[in-house]
């Protein structure tokens, strides 16, 4: 059920560069896990509510008002790499 | 080392200053690393000023709080402001939090004197602490085992009395298993209790934060300090939090306690199950009604477990794009490529195993089959506790399926790992508190724990349980010969 091109697929999904031997491995791996959520089949839950949140609390809401947050310059300060008050990155397009 | 009442008495009758409770537990912390590795980090000259205020405040007579002065490790998965936080992985190396975690402020304000952080698996993934990309903490009962995880360091520390008390997180049993495996007392609270601003997410609908100790009564006193509402933490419950150490009474005199009949089939050490046995007829001695419970899907928890803590966890570890702040691989072209690269290199193998797992778990064709069946199957697994605290205080069962494992044995397996939380993951699913303590050593000397699991909010019950159990006994009284 699942492949080295699904895996493949997957990994391009998360942004996870993987080596052809991660390939491989997480194709057995991810099988066999995949195989053991088989089981859960043996439970009928057409007529059961998800559940997202074990203690739901819900709509908490606040005044909106300004506060202090986090110094700006030491955000940046933390980053990889910056210019002025932005993040610096790699280019977008390729030529 | 002495529990948090007997060093409070020490620092307020000033036979004892916090400096000197401070040096001991760094010397302590000095003596033992080079064999067990249970800090990433080891803060001596944060804790010695920390110590000398709280100094400071007794000389003054200002009244001080029962954590004030006492040495507590933090795993390294809560940011603490200008302190490196690496949650176990690369990714994070180099990273200095510019703000504080609201578990960790609330410490500071109360005196607490952070010594180090905890080693952990990679983000909290994991049941072994061999998933840190630092290093591997051993298991203070035998060097050649692993204290367990996610928050093995946490555990060891405080097994070994490289401090008193200490801090951990808990998404499918990161406290409770750790603390079985190094013979202390680990509680993860009900979902909300704590506020989890501040803790790196692993998997938001599960993680709770919660205290390690020697005793009860610490575990109860540190819980106090930790608990309330938070207005940074939109899931953190705004309800009153009692005085825990109020419900250490050593009687269980009218209790129902309900031993979980799912748990002692295939798979549990026959060494683990007469411990968990024996300490049932002890709970019963001490007065509860025992009353075999049955939870039909409680083994269904795993597989829930494994479909939604990675599909939060793919979600959350998003952010490690290294774009904001951590690592950045050097040698892409582009930002595409940078993404993959930086992460390539950034996370371990469980943590992209479980990147992998959540993203194809989300993914367009496959929602329905796994993440929403799953948490559809979460709700059935609650219903069974519901139905349960119908009929009982609190209920029991081992904490774990056998006693703590060799270094290496389950690496290669991640499904044999992922069984060690069998009993602990159905507690997070249903958001309720559980906690483990020690009930016995296994003929190699190595500490078995017992599992009690209250209804929402009430802590107290296990607090309760769990006092009278310990002062029955003398497990707790057992350190590792280090």
């Amino acid at each position: 059920m699942i492949d080295q091109e699904l895996v493949k697929k997957v990994a391009h999904l998360a942004r996870l560069e993987l080596t052809e031997s991660e390939v491989k491995q997480m194709t057995t791996q991810l099988g066999s896990i995949l195989d053991y959520f088989e089981q859960l089949g043996e439970l009928d839950v057409s007529d059961v509510q998800p559940t997202t949140r074990a203690i739901d609390v819900s709509n908490i809401t606040r005044p909106d008002q300004l506060q202090v947050s986090v110094d700006r310059e030491q955000m940046l300060a933390i980053a990889p790499d910056q210019d002025g008050d932005f993040f610096r990155v790699p280019k977008i397009l390729n030529n | 080392m002495a529990s948090i009442r007997e060093l409070h008495q020490q620092l307020v009758s000033k036979t004892r200053s916090a400096t000197e409770i401070t040096q001991a537990a760094l010397a302590t912390i000095q003596q033992l690393e080079p064999k067990l590795h249970s800090f990433l980090l080891v803060t001596a000259d944060y804790a010695l000023a920390q110590a000398s205020r709280v100094d400071a405040q007794i000389a003054a007579g200002e009244e001080i709080g029962w954590l004030a002065g006492i040495p507590i490790g933090i795993k390294d998965n809560f940011c603490t402001q200008g302190i490196a936080t690496t949650c176990g992985s690369k990714i994070l190396s180099g990273f200095i939090p510019p703000y504080e975690s609201t578990v960790t402020r609330k410490l500071n304000l109360g005196g607490a004197v952070m010594v180090g952080k905890t080693n952990l698996d990679e983000f909290a993934m994991g049941s072994s602490t061999e998933n840190s990309a630092y290093q591997v903490t051993a298991n203070p009962w035998d060097l050649t085992r692993v204290p367990g995880g996610s928050s093995g360091g946490s555990a060891a520390a405080v097994s070994a009395g490289e401090c008193v008390v200490a801090l951990g997180s808990d998404t499918g049993g990161s406290i409770r298993q750790p603390a079985a495996f190094c013979g202390v007392v680990g509680l993860k609270p009900t979902y909300g209790l704590v506020s989890r601003y501040g803790l790196v997410a692993f998997a938001s609908s599960l993680d709770q934060i919660g205290p390690f100790a020697t005793s009860v009564e610490d575990a109860a006193i540190l819980l106090g300090a930790i608990a309330g509402h938070d207005p940074q933490d939109a899931t953190s419950l705004n309800v009153p939090i009692s005085d825990y150490t109020q419900s250490l009474i050593p009687d269980l005199k009218g209790k129902k306690i309900g031993v979980i009949q799912e748990t002692f089939g295939e798979g549990l050490d026959p060494i683990v199950a007469e411990a968990v046995q024996q300490a049932i007829q002890q709970l019963k001695d001490l007065g509860a009604e025992i009353r075999e419970i049955s939870c039909p899907r409680f083994r269904y928890g795993l597989p829930t477990y494994y479909i939604i803590a990675p599909s939060e966890a793919s979600a959350n570890l998003a952010r490690y794009d290294g774009v904001k702040y951590g690592l950045r691989a050097k040698d892409a072209d582009n930002l595409l490529s940078m993404y993959a690269k930086t992460r390539a290199e950034g996370f371990g193998t469980e943590v992209k195993r479980r990147i992998m797992i959540g993203t194809y778990a989300l993914s367009s064709g496959y929602y329905d089959a796994y993440y929403l069946k799953a948490q559809k199957v979460r709700t059935l697994i609650k219903q069974d506790f519901e139905a349960a605290f119908e009929q009982v205080d609190v209920l029991v069962s081992p904490t774990c399926p056998t006693t703590a494992f060799k270094a290496g044995e389950k690496t290669a397996d991640p499904l044999s790992m992922y069984l060690s939380d069998l009993m602990t993951i159905p507690v997070n699913l249903a958001g309720l508190p559980g906690l483990s303590l020690p009930c016995g050593f296994d003929p190699e000397g190595l500490p078995i724990g017992l599992q009690m699991i209250g209804n929402v909010l009430r802590e107290d019950q296990l607090f309760q349980a769990a006092y009278a159990y310990e002062q029955a006994t003398e497990w707790h009284k057992r350190t590792p010969k280090l």
